[in-house]
Formats: C-alpha cells, structure tokens, sequence
C-alpha cells in the first residue's frame, strides 16, 4: 500500500510555547572521551568511552521508563523486561598483551563475555538468563545465543556488582565466556548505534571499521549499571558505559617510522562534538614526556590533567571538543606526535597471567595458570577463576599451587564439579601472592569422548577453553582517589575505588586451545555397513542351515568303474 | 524316498517360518521403531470450521416514545422480530446477520430523559438509566416534530449504544405493515452504522476470501488497519536531524498521558497496548525536498513520501523485549537549512496537517520550527513542541491505523464525535465485531492450513504440546463462534483472541522445524546392506514354494484327467 497524507482538520490556533518560557532540565547527560597512549613497544592505544546517565527508576515496572532521550531504547527495555540490575558484555578481536602494553583501562577476555546481575525480584533465573542472551544476540548480532547451562558459571567471588547495592547473593549472577567468538563489523555497527549521535558526529566518527580492525587488538564493551546521581548519593542513576579500546600497530604498519596522528590511525579527523554530549574530551598521555624529550606533540595544549589510574599518576594533555578554539584555523583536530628518542623499558605490570596445556597424547593433560606479582616487597591476594568445560574431565585431587617452590595452600577454594552435558567446572582461589614472585597452579584432566552430533564444525582446529579471571586488589604505589562522584575522567572512574592504598584490577589469561580425540565422521555409515553385512552374513548361513534339505546321495561310480561297466554291458555280462 | 521327501517337506516350513517371522515381527518391529511421533489432531473438526459458516446476532431495542404510535397500533404490534440476512461469500465461507429486534414503549424514566433540551444530553441520561450490554443497539423512535434533533437531521447516534431515530413519515395514512417496513429500513440503517455493515465484515474476512469481492474502499480501509493481533507497541519517536541548531524538547509523558492514554484505556478490551517514545538525533529523511520558489519553502511531493522513511526505518529498532506489531509514530523537525518543509498532495495543494502515514506501520508529521528562530538565531535554539498540535494529528493516525474509522454516515445521520476518551461505545462495538470476525479467520485459516501442512509432510514429528494448542485453538474457535451467534460480543473477541494466540503457538512451534528429512536415496544407501541379503534369499525360497506348489498342483490334474 502506498504512502497517504493525513487528511485530519487541524485546530488553526497555533499555541506553540515560546521557546525562553521554559525549557526542562534533562535528567540524563551524556559523555565522551577517547584516551590515546603511546606504549612502550611502539603501538598506540586509544581507547573511547561513551558514558549516558539517566536518573530514572527501572525497577518500578515499565512505567518510569518507557520514554527515552538519549539512553537507548533497545537496552532499556532489556533492563526493565528482564530486571537487570547490571549487564556487562563485551566482543574482544586479539588479545591483550599485558607484558608489553601494560594494564588496559577496560579488561576484556578475547571473544564475548557477558556477565549479568539480576535483581532479587527475578524468580526463575536460568530462564530469564537464556531469553536475555537471546534477545542479545539479537540486538548485537553475535552468536550469545550459543550460552546455555554448559558454558554458564555462577561465580562466587570474583565479579561483584561494579554498581551500587551490596548484593552478595550470587544466585542472581550469571557469568558466560565465547572465547571462539569472532568480533567484526556487524557487532561494531549495532554498538555505534546504541550512542545518541551515532557515527554522525563527536568522536564517533572515528569509528570506521575498516581501520578499527586493521589493528592489534580490538575491544568493545557495553556495561549498564547502577552510580550515584549526586556526591551524596541518595538515589541512584543508571550508567550505561560503551568502550572500545583498540591498539594499533603503526610501528609495522608506518613503514618503521614512530609517529602517529588521528588521520593516520582512523583517516578521519576531528571537526566537533556531540552536539548532545555535556563534555566530549580527547586526552594524549604525556607523563613520560615533561621536558619534551621523548616526542613532540602537535597541536600543543595547554591544559593538563592529572589522573590516577591503576595505581599510577599519569599526566595527559586535554583537547576539549566543545570548544571551538582546540579546532583551530583548519577548523579540524588531528594530533600528531612525533618520537624523538627511543622509549626506555616499561615497568613490569605488577599483575601479571600466563595459562597453558601440557602433556601429550589425547587421552590426559594438564592445565598450567602461571600468575606473576611483580611487587618487589608487596604480597597480596588475588582471586582465580577457571571455568574448563564438561569434557575436560579436571582430576581436582591433582591441584597444585606452588610459589617459590614451596607449597601455597589457598585460602578459600569454591569448586563446582561439571556434569556431562550440563555444566562446566567452575574452580575459584584465593590465594595469596608473595613478593616477587611466580605462582603456579596445575590441574590435571582428562579428555572425554563426545558423541558425533557434539562435535564442532572443523573438530580437528581444537576445542577453546575461556581465560581464566585473575581478579585481586593490588596495593597502589599512589594515594587511589576513593571518591566516587566526583568529577573524573572516564577512563579512571570505571572500577569503584574503596580504599587509598589499593585499587582493583581484573586480568585475563590465554584461552586454551585443547585437542580432542576426534573420530572420522564418515564412521557411522561404515559402522552401520560393517554391522549390516555382518548380521547379513550370520543369518544367510543360518538361514541355509535352516532350510537347506539334506539327503543321502549314492556316491557317484568312478571314471574306471564306470569304463569297465559299459565294456561289460557290450560283453552282456552283469555290471558291477 | 519318505525320508528325503520329509526332509524337503522341513526345509520348505522352515523358510515359511522364516518369511512369516520377518513379515510378522521384523517388519512391524522396523516399522515401528523408525516411526516418528506424531499426536494425534482433531482434523475432523477443522475439517468443519474450514467451512466457516459465521451468525452475527445484533439485538436491537426499538423504544417507542409517547406520541410516535396511537395505543390501537400499539396493541397490535409485535413484540419481537427476528430477520435474518444470508450472505454467501465463497465455496466455504458464508455469513448471516441475525436482527433480534424487541419493541417496547419508552418508561417514564426514559420520557423523562427524552424531555432535556439536546439530543447530547438526552444520550446522558438515557445512558444513566440502563447499562447497554456490548454489541447491543438501543434505537429511540421519537415524534416527528420533536425539537431534540435538527430539522434536517433523521437520525442521532451518541456516544453510548443509543441512537436517537425520528419516526418516518406516512404513519398515520399507511396500514401498520408499511410503517412497519418503513422503520425496519431505517432501524436497518441505524444498526449498521452503530455495530457493522455487510461491507466490514467482507474486509474482515479479507485474509480468507479473495480480494476481488471486496469493494476497493473497503480493503484500502482494512488493509490500512494494523493486523489483528494480541497487542501492539506504540513508538513516538521524535527525529531530530539537526541537533546543532535545534535543542527540542517535548513533553511526551504527559501528553501520551492526557491524549494517548484515554483512548488505550477505553481499547484495553481489544489489545495490550504499550507506549514508548525515544529521540534520535541526525535521523534524515530518506529524500531531498524541493524548494518552491513561489511559496519559499521546500515541498516533499506525495509520490516521493514512500521513499522519506528508508534510512529512518533502520534506525527506529525494533523492540527487543516483545514480538507485537509496532506502530511508529514521528516527528520530523527538518534541519535549519530544510526549513520550512510542507508537503503537497497529488492534486499540488498543501496539506494542511503536514503529516503522512502509512497503512499498517504508522506516521509521520512534519513539524517546522522556523517561525521561532526569533531576530537573534544563536544555534541551538531551544524549542519546546507544541504537544496538543502533534497528538491531535497522532491521535487521528491511531484511529485510522486501529480500524476505528468512521464510515460515511448515511444521509441525515448525526453521529456524534468522540470526546475525549478517542471513541465511542459504539465504534469500539463496531471494532470488536470486526477484530472477532477477522481474528476467528485468521485462527481458521492459520489451523487449516498447518493441519493441512502436517497431513501433506509425513515426517514431521508432532508433539504434545502441539496437539495440546491445536485442540485449545480449536476450541476456543468453537466457543467463539457460538459467542458471536449468541451475540455475546465481548466473549466471542475474548474467545477469538484466545483461539489466534493458541492458533499462532501452534503454527510458530519451533519444534516443527525440526524435520526429520531423511533422503530416499541416503535411506536406501543405509537399508541395502542388511535388506538386500536378508531379503532375497527369503524371496527366492517363496518363489521356489510356489513354483513347486504349481508343478505338484498340475501333476496332479494331469493324473486326474
């Protein structure tokens, strides 16, 4: 059916309300902000983060929230229909090399993660938990609706809500790894939609996908949850937090030349911001550069900032997007830095993780998790999660924790024991770091035989088993900010901060790649040939054993005997 | 001899015995155990509601007020009638209209009210008095002369389910049958207007019956109304290309409160509504208007509309949280450089309500803000939306997108507008009866054709559960059929509704997907290794019994003869 035009009568008093008589004030603002840090191995980091906050109630039914402004609608009635109290998920490409790069502001797992707090109201969790990862799935075009019982943990300890509420129940958390998950384009797209100004202006516009995954690393999160409104915190806001974080190698890619600027990285520049964002900064960490020495940035700022970030004070040049001078006479930003000298050594992260399989053969292994405290004189505890599916058969008895050699008896383990089919092992420690130090933890298993339906397209590529969470609250070389409200760069405000002398920091392991035994596919039908023709064989010779008639035969004369007969019958005589 | 004969005689029986255990157990044994699961479907009934002979009984109360009928016409006259309409739509779909008419004399009560000044309150009071039931008429025949109507008005129709009809002229002169016959025609006129017309109902029963019997008007009109279904999400979303030079607000809460909410509330009885709205910024339309020199604006011609909505479409997101049908309602604020923008229909005139929409996905108004750019145009100019303007138009794009169209009254008819609640008791009635009607097609067709499916496909597997829908679905069909021949109207939508939802579980089942297709070729590969070797020498045996049977048997009549 074709288009119609309206034919109504209009009322002809055209009442519109002057426009200075009243304009409310909105309850949800929005940020932007994209952090660029030069790292020691001669990549770039940049890592963006989209913050809305809405001061709405979800939890009182549909009715507080059916109107939406710059909060999403698609996520926000995710919310309100399956009670979320906080949502985390995020699509990794690559995996983040802690050793060289350092600590991202946002950890993420390669492949997808999503990691979801229920309110208590909600009754019947598991069936809620699987329409919400297929309403997912739906809205971010990834494969979450693989999550099912077997790849689905309940952790103990390590995720906590990142929001407000002290739940400790975790019956309402849901955890689940994709760790063969392949991020791309049709996920970035559905995420650059979610932002009120969409790829059309602010910093968004950088986002083009034929850059953002022409890199090393590539990492996009959604994270919803509950924060303060105010500094005195007596009603809460919704947070809906996007990042992504991506490191570039243009070390490589630039022909062997250190330097970089926005155009070379995104090929795009910077012309305004979000008209819609409160603020819309982008920040270039210069702390190992205060005379100059190292490299050259230009446009040069004035403004500065000091944050402290994972346990360091770093110091960043600030362009403010909603000023119209940082765009200059080009009327565009591009910042370019140029490397002077060569970059001394990083500092070894103190937290550090390394899992790997051992052994040989198809039939046992053995998981190694190698976790580091580079500490010189600090030892804290971390927490340890290994979710390992049903068909590594885990020997827990076989549990080993051993740090300088000597034995590490942990102090708290949760262990959760698979059922074939249903659900995965879910191992969590406590265990407690010394100083400068390698803490090795083994677990031996044994491979299971799946059935034939079980096994994955391209078996022989090997089975993923999700990285380990290595979840601990490290102690801080700097005084950590515990103020929560107060205005902060993104960047720095994502994990609450409770005490000065700590801050807490999550790292994730390698997924493991393990082979499985793996049958030749062509095996049923020839099992089914061979059974065949075997019963075939055993009842024809029963079935002539059965019928067959079997009577005495007089032996037939022989060749002489019958000669000699016909020479007789000539000769008349009787035959013999 | 005895010997070697009886050990032939044990061999042949045993290869009958053989053979009669293969055939006996074996074949049932496979027959059975390669089966797949298939519940059983009461195919005999919907075998029966695929005929679909529909009766829609409207009772009709024809209350005389003093004066319009002498006392000896008045003891002669009938106390009830029935007619009855027969309408035969196709091979298997036919439709009678049943017409339960009561007549009674107006109480005093009721005398009363007809005394107030205005038809408008005459309808409020007599509403006072009774409760009408839902589906049912109320017809007031009132004298001739009567002032309670304008002189050129015939017939009244309120808010409620009263009408107001002035008594047809040749009363005194004709005999009792033709006044009789006279009012019938009128009453007819009333009634089709208040509860449904032959016309509706055909639209109605567009998805069963070919289109071709459908008067184009009609199917314009059901075609534009949104499917039947057992709820709908309502989405205002307020497009804002130009974030730059216009910060809007609206205040949608309160108008979808004060404008949107009534007309929901008085539609609950059809559908669960839910509204959302949302804004989205740097939404474009999907055409470039054009500039009109003469009246310096820029004009979007009707025939370029059905390209505007392309790009916004992809942005508007479904919802995630339910599969209803959504309604999309927007507010296009054109850019600062785009303004003002109208829109000019086919016959190059403006359009005054400056808004579009589209059959069965919602519309779309152009609200232009230039006028309020005031002498100092210092970017972003904050705007506050008019909301009365706006829902005015939402508002009557709701009507049109939910059915409630107001028909083409018959000449001399009155109908009154719907006040504030959106629609009247009577154009609720008459949506009920079309949605009841429409929705016991749809589940009719939708069971019909998936046992159809299910009889034609061997290998799907039918479970339990969907067996247990089908015969929900089937009943609740029965049951709303036999609703809408009582003329229970609100049971009958209840039913058909129930019957649609259990219809549509049942024909989206996802486990009917799982189609156990096993290739006759693959089946073959997998059955000859063990069919072929037990099967032929079994075969051969039978076939050298009869063989031998035959000989023996033409042994023996040679002997005879």
């Amino acid at each position: 059916m074709q288009w119609q035009v309206t034919d109504v009568p209009m009322n002809t008093d055209n009442g519109d309300i002057n426009s200075e008589e009243y304009t409310p004030i909105p309850k949800d603002q929005f940020q932007e902000e994209l952090v660029i840090k030069p790292l020691h191995s001669g990549d770039i980091y940049a890592s963006f983060q989209f913050r809305t906050i809405w001061d709405t109630d979800f939890s009182h039914g549909k009715k507080g929230m059916s109107h939406y402004r710059l909060f999403p609608k698609s996520l926000g009635q995710v919310i309100s229909k399956f009670s979320v109290r906080e949502l985390h998920i995020s699509f990794t490409q690559g995996f983040w090399r802690t050793m060289q790069w350092g600590q991202p502001f946002i950890p993420a797992p390669p492949g997808a993660e999503l990691w979801v707090w229920f309110q208590d109201s909600v009754t019947d969790i598991d069936s809620t938990w699987k329409e919400l990862t297929n309403v997912l799935s739906g809205i971010f075009c990834a494969s979450l609706n693989f999550i099912d019982s077997t790849n689905t943990v309940q952790p103990s300890a390590s995720f906590k809500p990142l929001g407000l509420g002290n739940v400790t129940d975790h019956r309402f958390l849901r955890y689940a790894t994709l760790p063969r998950e392949i991020v791309c384009t049709e996920n970035l797209t559905p995420w650059k939609k979610l932002l009120p100004c969409g790829s059309k202006a602010g910093l968004a516009v950088l986002l083009k996908s034929e850059k953002l995954f022409h890199s090393s690393y590539h990492s996009e999160a959604v994270h919803i949850r509950t924060v303060c409104k105010d500094w005195q915190c007596k009603s809460p806001a919704w947070e809906l937090r996007q990042s992504l974080n991506v490191v570039f190698d243009l070390y490589t890619s630039g022909q062997g030349k250190k330097e970089w600027s926005l155009f070379k990285m995104f090929s795009r520049t910077l012309t305004e911001a979000c008209p819609v964002a409160s603020s819309s900064k982008v920040y270039v960490d210069v702390t190992d550069n205060p005379q100059g020495e190292l490299f050259d940035l230009s446009p040069a700022t004035t403004l500065y900032s000091q944050a402290v970030v994972l346990g360091d004070r770093r110091t960043y040049s600030v362009y403010d997007l909603t000023k119209p001078e940082t765009f200059g006479t080009m009327r565009s930003l591009n910042p370019l830095l140029r490397w002077k000298a060569d970059a001394g050594d990083m500092l070894r992260p103190l937290l550090h993780g390394e899992r790997y399989v051992a052994g040989f053969g198809l039939q046992t292994g053995e998981i190694h998790t190698l976790i580091y405290n580079n500490h010189p004189y600090r030892a804290f505890p971390v927490l340890l999660l290994d979710t390992v599916p049903w068909y590594l058969r885990l020997y827990i008895h076989t549990l080993k924790v051993i740090s300088k050699t000597r034995d590490n008896k942990p102090s708290y383990i949760h262990y959760q024991p698979s059922k074939d089919r249903v659900s995965s092992h879910l191992l969590e420690m406590l265990i407690q770091l010394p100083p400068h130090s390698v803490t090795e933890v083994t677990v031996q298993f044994e491979r299971a035989l799946l059935k034939w339906t079980e096994y994955t397209p391209d078996p022989n590529h090997g089975f993923y088993v999700g990285s380990s969470v290595i979840s601990a609250l490290v102690p801080s070389i700097v005084a950590m900010d515990t103020n929560n409200t107060q205005e902060r760069p993104l960047f720095s405000s994502f994990f609450p901060c409770k005490e000065e002398s700590s801050y807490f920091m999550r790292v994730y392991t390698e997924p493991l790649l393990v082979n499985l035994p793996t049958p030749d596919f062509s095996m049923p039908y020839n099992v089914i040939c061979l059974t065949c023709t075997v019963v075939a064989v055993g009842y024809g010779s029963f079935y002539n054993l059965v019928t067959r008639t079997f009577q005495v035969e007089e032996p037939s004369p022989g060749l002489a005997r019958r000669l000699a007969n016909v020479i007789r019958r000539i000769r008349g005589v009787p035959p013999l | 001899m005895a010997a070697v004969e009886l050990e032939k005689e044990r061999g042949r029986s045993a290869a009958l015995a053989i053979a009669a255990v293969v055939f006996m157990v074996g074949i049932p044994l496979w027959w059975k155990t390669t089966e797949t699961y298939r519940a059983w479907l009461p195919y005999a009934q919907i075998q029966e509601l695929d005929n679909l002979q529909l009766v829609l009984n409207v009772e009709v109360e024809v209350v005389f007020s003093p004066g319009t009928l002498a006392p000896e016409q008045l003891k002669k006259f009938p106390f009830t009638s029935v007619r009855e309409q027969e309408h035969h739509v196709d091979a298997n779909t036919g439709l009678k209209y049943r017409y339960e008419t009561k007549y009674r004399t107006a109480t005093i009560m009721e005398v009363d009210a007809l005394n107030q000044p205005t038809a408008q309150d005459a309808d409020l009071s007599l509403h006072m008095l009774t409760e009408s039931v839902c589906g049912s008429v109320v017809v007031y025949v009132i004298h001739e002369s009567s002032t309670l109507l304008p002189k050129e008005v015939k017939a009244y129709v309120g808010h409620r389910r009263t009408a107001l009809l002035r008594t047809p002229p040749g009363r005194e002169s004709g005999s009792l049958k033709g006044f009789l016959a006279a009012l019938d025609l009128e009453v007819k006129q009333v009634v089709e207007t208040m509860s449904f017309s032959h016309q509706d109902i055909l639209g109605a029963l567009s998805d069963r019956v070919r289109l071709a019997k459908v008067s184009k008007e009609n199917l314009a009109d059901s075609l534009r109304a949104i499917k039947s279904s057992p709820g709908y999400e309502i989405t205002f979303s307020l497009l804002n290309p130009d974030p730059k030079s216009h910060s809007l607000h609206w205040d949608i809460e309160g108008a979808v409160h004060s404008y949107i909410q009534p007309l929901l509330d008085k539609l609950a009885p059809v559908a669960n509504f839910s509204v959302d709205s949302q804004i989205l910024h740097y939404a474009m339309l999907g055409v470039n208007p054009r500039f009109d020199n003469n009246i310096s604006a820029y004009v979007l011609s009707e025939e370029s509309l059905a390209h505007v909505i392309n790009p916004v479409e992809a942005r508007l997101g479904s919802n995630a949280a339910s599969s209803n049908p959504v309604l999309n309602f927007l507010l296009y604020i054109p850019d600062a450089h785009h303004s003002p923008l109208l829109i000019r229909d086919h016959n190059r005139k403006m359009v005054p309500s400056n808004a579009f929409h589209s059959p069965r996905w919602g519309g779309i108004m152009i609200y232009n803000v230039n006028d309020l750019y005031g002498n100092e145009a210092e970017f972003p100019v904050n705007i506050n939306i008019n909301m009365a303007k706006v829902m005015g138009i939402f508002l009557a794009q709701l009507r049109l997108m939910l059915g409630i169209q107001q028909g083409n009254p018959p000449p001399g008819f009155m109908l009154q507008s719907a006040g504030n609640a959106g629609v009247a008791d009577w154009e609720l009635d008459r949506l009920l009866w079309s949605r009841s009607v429409e929705n016991v097609a749809t589940a009719s067709t939708t069971i019909s054709s998936l046992a159809q499916l299910l009889d034609q496909i061997g290998n799907i597997v039918i479970n339990d559960n969907i067996a247990k829908q089908v015969s929900s679905a089937v009943t609740s069909l029965q049951a709303a059929v036999a609703e809408l021949e009582t003329g229970n109207l609100d049971f009958a939508l209840q039913y058909s509704r129930e019957a649609i939802l259990a219809s549509e579980r049942a024909f989206f089942d996802p486990s009917l997907l799982h189609l156990l297709y096993f290739p006759d070729d693959q089946k073959f590969a997998i059955y000859i290794p063990l069919f072929l070797p037990m099967c032929v020498p079994i075969v051969l045996s039978l076939l050298k019994i009869v063989k031998e049977l035959r000989q023996k048997r033409t042994e023996k009549q040679s002997k005879q003869d």
